[in-house]
């Protein structure tokens, strides 16, 4: 997924946002990496939530996931900066089909943070971990001058544990496969959106924000069997951009029907009402899954009865035309594409 | 037929019903037709919910210049760019104007070079903005069509601080659809127009297509159903050789329009021929404010003149996208060189966009 030409001589916020531009950041950085994977390991190449170390005469790999954290506010309706650090590594391992063991957690602290904010912080991120049962076994702080960054950011890398012949990947989508959400779509942006833009939205919406941990230990048996064929978290780019990175990776089309995709009700009031498409906003707390046909009906049981995924819905399938796009068949039965979003929400004028 | 309420406008079956209905009818009409709407908002309607792979192939309905942001001519924003580089000037301005290629740069690149170009909902932020900025000068880059005039309006009404000016770049849409229906060889059957901009006005300056030039023309509202009857209603003109300016968004749009709205345009502004990105002068076809407000007036506080601007620039075919002549794939530029990441025309920024909606919902 290689884009050629860099298309600005600056950096804009949009090129960190999950969409196109995000792309080209990322190949801009990678691009003259030399030596990108531990033998037959999953590396910088595939681009995926995390890559894989194997380890010769054992039947696991390592599963190494790293991610930095920044949020504004620090603070949000159903989460905050430490519970999202934990949230958005640990389950990048799990969408891997990988166990969780330990996290490294490094913050970059801005002078003239209150000691009682980090407390708060520190302490979610601590609790989170610990619910999970996941060590924290190194970290690194740095703390810089005024004004260079915004309060602060936590990076923390996760390392996981899986069976080699586990392959739940970008790239394995089947034709024919049924494509699950596991909750509602797009709480997490709206929720961080509404108390943020000084709209005076008032609403009751929280962030989705959760371990998705409890989904991935129902499913233990049917990820060992490889019924699940890619999970993944659409997290910047929201859906949109996780559909669109499979279709492309796999070689695939993906259908999805727009009455099946859950969507809460104040979500789409905000969407509607700031020209936002609510596809392309993020989760935290959510995952999508490509299963094998005949074994989507309990596979969806089995999420649905969990806390985090009691309104999962089987939203679309996996088709062998239509390669590398992914289609909307709309509420009303006309089709389109979702494309891939372009990078930062932008409310529009009317 | 009756009119649905609005928990039907997003209704399948209700659709399927206005299909079967669009399709008999076509029979009846047998000819190929060809609708023009006018507004951003619909076409994406149109594209999002895929009206066009629902309807019979021999009914085309094409975009006209119903984007405010496409028709902003480079020289404004040129203006607004300008500005921007001073030190003590904020400019403040609506999120999908801030991508839009001017004759060098978009205000977008002119903030990622450190310039404080604030993205605000309305007006009336701006005018918040430059209350707590006293120290700065703040201007609001002020566009749009008969939609988004009377927020300004009001807040110039409103006594706003003295920091606090307006580039005015409003269009004003039926003197610019005039011109459109009476030079182009386009061959309109019909017209779908624009509900937010009735809202305001009303029914009555529409009514020149119907009446003027024998089009029939009906007003439509901007969920999927709202277009689907509005091309319903076209239809049934056309077989019953009427030409008329019908109402179907009645829901929201009054025959005589919002009387408020309308004494505050007239207050604070005046019509002026005024040039149209890609279409060029129009008469009557913008705004600028009263002298009796020109202390808010950008253009006579700063006194900026830009010599030389750029709005189409060259291979690009916006200017053939806008008045329908046209679709954003026959363009030679459209999805290989212009892109929403790289936009070389105006249509390709703004979600109100022909070029932009196409990229996003059309391969």
């Amino acid at each position: 997924m290689s884009r050629k030409k860099v298309s600005s001589s600056v950096i804009s916020l949009a090129h960190g946002a999950g969409g196109q531009l995000q792309e080209e950041l990322i190949d801009f950085i990678t691009k003259n990496i030399t030596y990108k994977k531990v033998g037959k390991g999953i590396g910088v190449e595939e681009l995926d939530d995390g890559a894989t170390i194997p380890l010769e005469d054992y039947e696991k790999e390592i599963v190494i996931t790293a991610d930095a954290h920044t949020v504004y506010p620090l603070f949000f309706p159903g989460g905050n900066l430490g519970i999202l650090s934990v949230c958005g590594t640990v389950n990048d391992l799990l969408m891997m089909g990988a166990e969780p063991l330990a996290l490294t957690s490094m913050i970059i602290i801005e002078e003239g943070l209150k000691f009682d904010i980090l407390e708060k912080i520190i302490n979610s991120f601590n609790y989170k971990a610990r619910e999970a049962n996941i060590a924290i076994i190194a970290g690194d702080t740095k703390v810089m001058p005024r004004g260079t960054l915004n309060e602060i950011i936590m990076a923390t890398t996760g390392i996981g544990i899986k069976d080699k012949k586990i392959k739940i990947l970008d790239n394995n989508l089947q034709p024919d496969d049924k494509i699950i959400v596991t909750g509602s779509i797009g709480d997490h942006g709206t929720a961080l959106i509404s108390s943020r833009e000084g709209l005076n939205i008032s609403s009751d919406l929280e962030s989705d924000l959760a371990l998705l941990l409890d989904i991935y230990n129902i499913l233990k048996s049917d990820i060992n069997n490889n019924y699940i064929h890619a999970m993944k978290d659409p997290t910047r780019g929201g859906i949109a951009s996780a559909l669109n990175d499979w279709a492309m990776k796999s070689n695939v089309g993906i259908m999805v029907e727009e009455d099946k995709i859950p969507i809460k009700k104040q979500v789409n009031a905000v969407c509607e009402m700031l020209g936002l498409d609510p596809y392309t906003i993020a989760c935290e707390g959510r995952a999508l899954l490509s299963v094998d046909p005949n074994h989507v009906e309990s596979i969806l049981e089995k999420i649905k009865s969990t806390n985090i995924g009691s309104d999962a819905e089987i939203i679309g399938q996996v088709k062998a035309e239509n390669s590398k796009k992914v289609l909307l068949k709309t509420i009303v039965g006309g089709t389109r594409f979702i494309d891939m979003p372009l990078g930062e929400p932008i409310p529009r004028i009317c | 037929m009756e009119f649905p309420g609005t928990q039907h406008l997003r209704n399948k079956d209700f659709t399927n019903k206005v299909i079967k209905i669009i399709k008999k009818l076509l029979k009846e009409i047998n000819k190929p037709i060809k609708f023009m709407h006018v507004c951003g908002t619909h076409e994406h309607t149109i594209s999002k919910y895929g009206l066009r792979t629902l309807l019979p192939k021999e009914i085309e309905v094409v975009s006209g210049p119903g984007c405010p942001v496409c028709v902003c001519p480079a020289a404004d924003i040129d203006k607004a760019i300008e500005l921007g580089k001073r030190d003590d000037v904020i400019i403040t301005t609506f999120g999908d104007m801030i991508r839009v290629p001017a004759t060098n740069i978009s205000l977008a690149e002119l903030k990622a070079k450190g310039a404080d170009v604030r993205i605000v909902y309305g007006p009336h932020d701006a005018v918040k903005i430059a209350s707590d900025n006293p120290n700065k000068e703040v201007i609001f880059f002020s566009i749009g069509f008969e939609t988004t005039v009377p927020l300004t309006g009001y807040e110039i009404k409103a006594n706003p601080p003295s920091n606090f000016s307006i580039i005015c770049a409003h269009k004003l849409i039926p003197a610019a659809l005039e011109l459109l229906i009476s030079q182009s060889q386009l061959k309109i059957d019909g017209f779908i127009s624009p509900g937010h901009v009735s809202t305001i006005i009303g029914l009555k300056p529409f009514k020149i297509f119907s009446d003027a030039y024998k089009v029939p023309n009906i007003i439509a509202g901007f969920e999927p159903n709202d277009v689907l009857l509005a091309i319903f209603m076209l239809l049934k003109q056309i077989k019953e050789n009427k030409y008329e300016t019908l109402n179907e968004y009645s829901r929201v749009v009054k025959p005589e329009g919002n009387l408020i709205a309308q004494k505050i345009i007239e207050e604070v502004f005046e019509p002026v021929s005024s040039p149209w990105r890609g279409i060029g002068r129009i008469l009557d076809g913008g705004l600028i404010i009263r002298d009796k407000f020109k202390e808010y007036n950008a253009d006579k506080k700063f006194n900026i003149k830009i010599e030389k601007s750029q709005d189409i620039p060259p291979g690009c075919s916006c200017h053939l996208v806008m008045v329908g002549k046209l679709y954003p794939y026959e363009c030679k530029l459209f999805r290989d060189k212009c892109t929403p990441i790289n936009p070389i025309g105006p249509c390709m920024v703004s979600q109100e966009g022909t070029c932009s909606i196409y990229y996003k919902y059309h391969k």
